[in-house]
């Protein structure tokens, strides 16, 4: 630091602050270049996968979201497959893995004797870590036999005689298929829903809470009138993230969806995702039309996704703002 | 944190100067492309380096993805069980030639039935790929195995997901043998199928056809016989029920005119002949008339002159069949004629 | 009556408890019976030859050293590239872009791309490096995680310079400390164990995907450090093995997946570890 001499202060202090001066601006400018490689990531990220889908754009016109064929010899291709394995397979999943989260995050919060509370939450954020594609492999090799000779053929004979359900869960039993790679899709966002449900749980007013009880509420009445209703746009953000995630899922998937460019009208037929086709197809797709294809799709991913993912976004931000956590 | 940073920053600077003296050195050869002859290019490139030392870095990914990459130049060669057509050869400055031929054969995995037990033919095996026959104890099935128990149960068939040779030989055979299938699905390397699962690759039809109970497929014959998948036999052009071995490949490619095919293109698929496997193929190596760097297309040349030479036995011993030796010359002279002199062994 | 009301809220009340106690069960037991299989087919996979030798062709022995060493060496590329920039960037957000409207751009943008979909970074990374090298490259690889590795980073170092009070700041200054000593020899050293934290996080979160390396940097079956060339990576390896018929691959690729698991595990409890410390600074 400036030694500052007291007999002739000014030129030694003006000099040390123009160095200051220079070395602050210097920083701030790189931490500043830091931040635009965020953006130039994200704008590079649109950029180029608007470029690559612009000729499957322009050949198919808005055909391409509507039509069911994937056909690279003849080259025509439709991404309404690939688009509804994508949404159902999320929906499902989402379905299945935000009552049942909500319901972990009620028992960590509100059942679990104490001791327990921290090992059962480290044990469901363990799940949250485990990379996806082990989620696939165990899907291929324990799940899907284990679903296909037991369950699949006593699900289809149960259903096999309602008159709207036969269809849904219509054979043959593959075992992997739609209702695999959903299942699979669900027990992976699980820890991500509970996760956050707990956290904002966590941060309700004790004082609401025992208000309630004092009124001689039943624990589930608490949670149902007061927890629930004041945790809502945190846990409704905390799904959507977890959505966010399922859509753009792909190795959990692939290898249990069946890999068939066709909206299969039961949950057990085989169907594929937008990142699973990407995925399998990618390296090997032949001609301009495939390739921009494949990027086209990757495109309207991206934008569900980015939907998604900044409506998620706005809730958890307002929620923020609300409990006060970053500064307005 | 610093000298963590430090620490951490050195380890790297390291591996990277390594890797940039070794990448002098580097003189493994890149191909990708169909996984019909992945086992036999694996063995092969197995011995080749524990002789020469250099490696063949093959990415079994299908013929469509071979001929894809060796057009975008991001391989050294390209590998597909569908040759091109003289025309998109020459306009894409390549030329190609044959190294095996093998068989595709039906898989199945019914409770019971083991390898060449059941018999199919092409009507019945194109009518069950359409979804016309849906359990396998149909009629049709009945009819041809008379004597086999066959369990009501439900037919899942496994295809091809990824634009494939095997593909394009299988879909060739079935469009011979069913005038409904040639007309609403056809032939090539990429289908529309009627339904079941899709899988990557020989290997994935093959492990999904493991996995799942009640299932059809079509492999090479190697991923059959190396995965103990049961087999079908199938009734050829002659009318007699054979079994997929090396000897009813070869008695297939028997009558092949290879000499006077123009750039190698043979289908082998309901050929005649007594022993005839009516699904055969060969199946071929793209490469670059006019290379960029010839020294490597030349490694590339001089492996598969090595393979000719050399991998007869290791061919045989997966049921895959070598050239005949005046095949062999044949293309030794089409890569004089064809490619340039610098990277001809 | 109220007797019966009573009666049917407390049914109530046990009915949904007990399906939330169910529901814990659902996914421990989950959780449970993936880490088993995991443990059980992982384990007896493992042996020495896992380490020593290179991925094998079917039929032949081998083990995953090269796709461990390639996964090892992209994956400190990726935090090498992605850290520094990574923690400059959230050092701007934290610092000097609290309130701006840039500063808001980019804290958007940050939280998008953290849950971007991973094989749209591949496909990127695929147009900007592997078509105009003409090649497959263990480079391309890293740089597709280092994009995955910036997101990451930059919520974690923010989150965490915006815990520092600001009085330590304001001590400092009051001192003549020049703005940007400040946050380098002040701020950062007390969000240190934080920013650790983050960098653990981030390294987990590359240590398994697969995705982004698909059309990256492809794979190699042999031994190579060579940035410039394809190169084997464990994830990919387990996909490609997983996708086969062999069972001897089938094998080495549980061995593969029990060690990403034990690695990312390992980072995430080292992560806790880190976030005590600080907690109890």
């Amino acid at each position: 630091m400036a030694d500052v001499s007291l007999t002739n202060p000014a030129p030694s202090l003006t000099a040390a602050r123009q160095r200051f001066g220079r070395s602050d601006a210097r920083f701030r400018l790189l931490t500043m270049a830091a931040a635009t490689v965020v953006l130039l990531i994200f704008a590079g990220l649109i950029a180029t996968l608007a470029e690559g889908a612009w000729p499957a754009f322009k050949t198919f016109g808005f055909g391409f979201f509507s039509t069911a064929v994937w056909n690279p010899v003849t080259e025509h291709f439709g991404a309404l497959p690939t688009i509804y394995g994508t949404l159902i397979t999320s929906a499902l999943a989402m379905l299945v893995a935000v009552p049942v989260g909500i319901g972990i995050a009620i028992f960590l919060t509100e059942l679990c004797p104490r001791p327990l509370r921290r090992p059962v939450g480290i044990a469901i954020e363990l799940l949250a870590g485990i990379p996806s594609i082990i989620y696939g492999i165990w899907g291929l090799f324990v799940f899907a036999p284990f679903f296909q000779q037991h369950v699949q053929p006593v699900l289809i004979d149960f259903f096999g005689n309602l008159p709207l359900l036969q269809t849904i869960f219509a054979g043959p039993p593959y075992g992997i298929g739609m209702f695999t790679a959903s299942f699979i899709l669900s027990i992976m966002i699980l820890p991500f829903i509970s996760a956050v449900a707990r956290d904002v749980f966590e941060t309700v007013p004790t004082m609401l809470k025992e208000a309630a009880y004092g009124l001689g509420c039943t624990t589930w009445e608490v949670m149902w009138n007061v927890v629930l209703p004041f945790a809502r746009s945190g846990v409704v953000g905390g799904s959507m993230l977890a959505l966010g995630r399922a859509l753009g899922e792909t190795m959990a998937v692939t290898f249990v969806i069946g890999n068939a460019h066709k909206i299969g009208a039961s949950l057990f037929a085989p169907g594929t995702t937008i990142s699973a086709t990407i995925a399998n197809e990618f390296a090997e797709a032949l001609g301009d039309l495939y390739v921009s294809s494949l990027i086209a799709i990757g495109l309207i991913l991206f934008l569900i996704t980015f939907l998604v993912l900044a409506a998620a976004q706005m809730l958890l931000r307002s929620l923020e703002a609300r409990a006060g956590g970053r500064s307005q | 944190m610093r000298p963590l940073f430090d620490r951490l920053l050195g380890a790297v600077a390291g591996t990277v100067l390594a890797s940039a003296a070794t990448a002098a050195f580097a003189a493994d050869i890149s191909g990708a492309g169909a996984t019909f002859p992945y086992p036999i290019y694996a063995k092969w490139a197995e011995a080749y380096k524990a002789k020469t030392g250099i490696g063949l870095n093959y990415q079994s990914i299908g013929s469509g993805g071979g001929i894809a990459q060796i057009k975008a130049k991001t391989v050294d060669f390209g590998a597909s069980d569908k040759p091109l057509a003289p025309g998109e050869l020459e306009g894409a400055g390549l030329t190609q030639f044959p190294t095996v031929i093998g068989g595709v054969v039906p898989v199945v995995n019914i409770a019971g039935i083991k390898a060449g037990e059941l018999v199919l033919d092409g009507k019945t095996l194109a009518q069950i790929c359409l979804g016309n026959i849906t359990s396998w104890d149909d009629a049709a099935i009945k009819k041809l195995n008379p004597s086999i128990h066959l369990p009501h149960q439900a037919i899942a068939t496994v295809h091809r997901s990824d634009g494939s040779g095997t593909n394009f030989i299988f879909t060739n055979y079935l469009s011979k043998m069913s005038p409904e299938w040639a007309q609403k699905v056809g032939a090539a390397t990429s289908v529309e199928w009627p339904s079941g699962l899709g899988a990557k690759g020989n290997e994935g039809v093959a492990n999904n056809v493991k996995q799942t109970g009640g299932s059809l497929g079509y492999v090479e014959f190697a991923y059959a016989k190396e995965n103990n998948i049961p087999y079908v036999r199938l009734i050829n052009h002659d009318g007699v029920a054979v079994s997929p071995t090396a000897a009813s490949f070869q008695a297939a490619a028997a009558k092949t005119d290879w000499a006077h095919s123009r750039d190698f293109y043979v289908i082998l698929t309901d050929q005649a002949g007594h022993d005839a496997w009516p699904i055969a193929g060969a199946t071929f190596i793209l490469v670059y008339k006019h290379p960029q760097d010839a020294s490597r297309l030349k490694q590339v040349l001089t492996f598969y002159k090595w393979a000719y030479a050399n991998g007869g036995q290791l061919a045989q011993s997966l049921d895959y069949v070598p050239l005949p030796p005046s095949t062999v010359e044949d293309v030794t002279k089409s890569w004089h004629n064809d490619i340039d002199a610098a990277a001809v062994p | 009556m109220s007797r019966g009301i009573y009666q049917l809220r407390k049914l109530r009340n046990r009915l949904f408890l007990a399906l939330s106690v169910g529901a814990a069960a659902f996914g421990i037991g989950w959780l449970g019976l993936i880490l088993g299989s995991l443990l059980v087919q992982g384990s007896g996979a493992m042996s020495v030859i896992v380490f020593t030798m290179n991925t094998p062709a079917p039929g032949s022995a081998g083990g995953l050293a090269n796709a461990i060493v390639g996964s090892l060496i992209m994956s400190a590329l990726a935090v090498l590239v992605g850290t520094p920039t990574g923690i400059l960037a959230g050092t701007y957000l934290a610092e000097y872009g609290r309130h701006g409207r840039f500063a808001m751009v980019v804290r958007f943008v940050n939280d998008i791309l953290l849950s971007a979909p991973s094989i749209l970074v591949g496909l990127f990374v695929y147009e900007l490096f592997v078509t105009h090298m003409g090649h497959y490259s263990a480079i391309a690889g890293a740089a597709a995680l280092a994009m995955l590795v910036i997101p990451v980073v930059v919520r974690t170092t923010e989150n965490m310079l915006l815990l520092v009070p600001n009085t330590l700041r304001e001590a400092a200054a009051a001192l003549g400390t020049p703005r940007n000593h400040v946050i380098r020899t002040v701020t950062w050293r007390a969000a240190r164990a934080g920013i650790m934290t983050g960098i653990l996080l981030a390294i987990a979160r590359i240590s398994g995907e697969t995705a982004p390396l698909l059309f990256t940097s492809l794979g190699n079956q042999f031994w190579s450090v060579d940035l410039n060339a394809p190169m084997a990576s464990l994830p990919k390896v387990i996909y490609d093995f997983a996708m086969g018929p062999y069972e001897d691959l089938h094998r080495l690729a549980w061995a593969g997946a029990l060690l990403i698991t034990l690695a990312v595990l390992s980072l995430s409890v080292l992560a806790r570890v880190f976030e005590s410390k600080r907690t109890s600074q």
